[in-house]
């Protein structure tokens, strides 16, 4: 079962990839064929770009993730005895490292769990969590975490992101020319015929770079949430733990410190977002459907 | 020909053997170093308690006999010879059980759980239990995977040669045997 979701995380990791490597391509070929006429190396260049953007991007995700969502690091067991503790404990039956440990001043009870690999991942919770569960709450979320790392849906999880965020800085970057460098254009001989291709094109990114956000989005399945759920119990052994922890975080304010981007790795919905266009754009499945399963255990 | 094939046939049985052999000993290993994990929470635990005694001592009516318990089930885990692991984990199981009961009276003494100390020894306590417990868990299944190997086919020929032992699994406290039996079935839905 794990390995099944191992396996099928690793494929749409190359899916993911692919699917934004071709929009990076439609991107590139778009602006090379307005600047230059010559959609290959247009094409050529935002690969390069993506890909080295992309590159940094992961190497730093971590840091960066936890920056964006104010977490700072703590790096000895006294800062937090009962939080190391129980993250050692989950590493420890899990059969992964010790991830690294932050926490997000926020006084909504939250966590999530971010790296390239076991052997490279973090967890973060905030102080909220940390006040309002207890000790086997606690423990369930952490095993919730844990499980996240173990399936390497944190890695999914990275990818999806670093490339959501090569799309948008190619978007961005694109939107900027076109509007400081449509201006020159003006005494051109393909004048009407260049002015329109530009606001065709603008169009279509400004219609992609949502999609390639719904893309991400989409790779973060709400299925692996309730996959966790089940990894966490099969870690902790204790359904109940994890039940209460869910309807003490369902039933709290919305978070401040949170990101609006790495909102789908937290275990709740950070931003209590209930009925935003439906379910079918929701990052989280409904925590009563979620206590519900874990209570048939 | 025939002799190339026989060497064929021989160089495939010796690796292999070679290989039955090492994933033996891997696994054997594994079983060992869960021990030593249960055995540091184990010695941790018994480091603990003499803490936990004078911690206390200013509460003069702190549970004495309970407290008394603790420390004779503590000298009598450090008696017990290393190798006997059924024996250790027996006392140790009863170690536990009268410090869940120790912790649990304390909710009697207000005073006591104010107590920075004591609170961060009932976290290191809670702590160390809690990774006794896991330990546990994973000496079961690393014992439960040594033994698929010394009894299946052919692996056991290797084992029977080189004397393979069974380990034990070790016995889980009644109060821990409630487990939820894990149903991925609900699980594993595709998304809708």
């Amino acid at each position: 079962m794990l390995y099944d979701q191992i396996a099928m995380n690793k494929r749409r990791t190359g899916y993911v990839m692919f699917g934004f490597g071709l929009l990076v391509l439609l991107i590139g070929a778009a602006l090379g064929y307005l600047f230059w006429n010559n959609w290959q190396s247009g094409a050529v260049i935002a690969l390069v770009v993506a890909l080295v953007y992309m590159l940094i991007m992961i190497s730093q995700s971590t840091n960066v993730v936890m920056s964006m969502n104010h977490a700072r690091e703590i790096t000895d067991v006294s800062q937090a005895p009962q939080l190391w503790h129980l993250i050692e404990d989950m590493a420890l039956v899990g059969k992964v490292p010790m991830p690294r440990v932050f926490i997000i001043e926020d006084p909504s009870p939250n966590a999530f769990a971010t790296g390239n690999s076991p052997e490279k991942s973090a967890v973060a919770v905030t102080t909220g969590i940390l006040q309002r569960l207890n000790r086997e709450e606690l423990e369930g979320v952490i095993g919730h975490e844990i499980s996240h790392v173990r399936n390497y849906d944190i890695r999914l999880q990275t990818i999806a992101l670093a490339l959501s965020a090569a799309i948008g800085m190619l978007v961005n970057f694109a939107s900027n020319w076109l509007w400081w460098g449509g201006g020159r254009r003006r005494d051109d001989d393909r004048d009407s015929a260049g002015n329109a291709i530009a606001l065709v094109i603008s169009i279509v990114l400004i219609i992609l770079a949502p999609l390639a956000a719904s893309i991400a989005q989409m790779a973060l399945s709400r299925n692996r949430e309730y996959l966790a759920d089940a990894s966490s119990v099969e870690l902790t052994r204790n359904p109940q733990g994890l039940i209460s922890a869910l309807r003490k975080i369902d039933d709290s304010e919305p978070m401040e410190a949170a990101d609006p981007n790495s909102s789908a790795l937290y275990i709740g919905d950070p931003f209590k977002n209930k009925h935003r266009l439906g379910d079918l754009f929701a990052t989280h499945p409904p925590i009563a459907d979620r206590i519900a399963r874990l209570e048939k255990m | 020909m025939p002799w190339i094939i026989l060497i064929i046939v021989l160089a495939v049985l010796v690796l292999w053997y070679v290989s039955a052999y090492n994933g033996l000993i891997k696994t054997r290993t594994y079983v060992q170093e869960s021990w030593s994990q249960i055995d540091v929470q184990l010695k941790r635990r018994n480091d603990l308690i003499p803490n936990l005694v004078s911690t206390t001592k200013g509460y003069a009516n702190y549970e004495r006999g309970t407290l008394k318990k603790v420390v004779e089930l503590r000298n009598q885990l450090t008696a017990i010879p290393a190798d006997d692991h059924q024996q250790t984990m027996e006392v140790s199981n009863q170690l536990s059980t009268t410090l869940r009961s120790l912790f649990a009276l304390s909710e009697n003494y207000p005073d006591l759980k104010a107590n920075t100390q004591f609170k961060e020894l009932m976290e290191e306590l809670t702590n160390t239990e809690n990774k006794i417990a896991y330990s546990r868990q994973l000496y079961n299944s690393s014992v439960a995977s040594l033994t698929v190997k010394i009894q299946s086919f052919p692996s056991n020929i290797v084992a029977k040669i080189h004397h393979f032992q069974e380990n034990e699994y070790l016995q889980v406290p009644e109060e821990e045997k409630t487990t939820p039996k894990v149903n991925f079935d609900d699980f594993n839905q595709s998304d809708k």
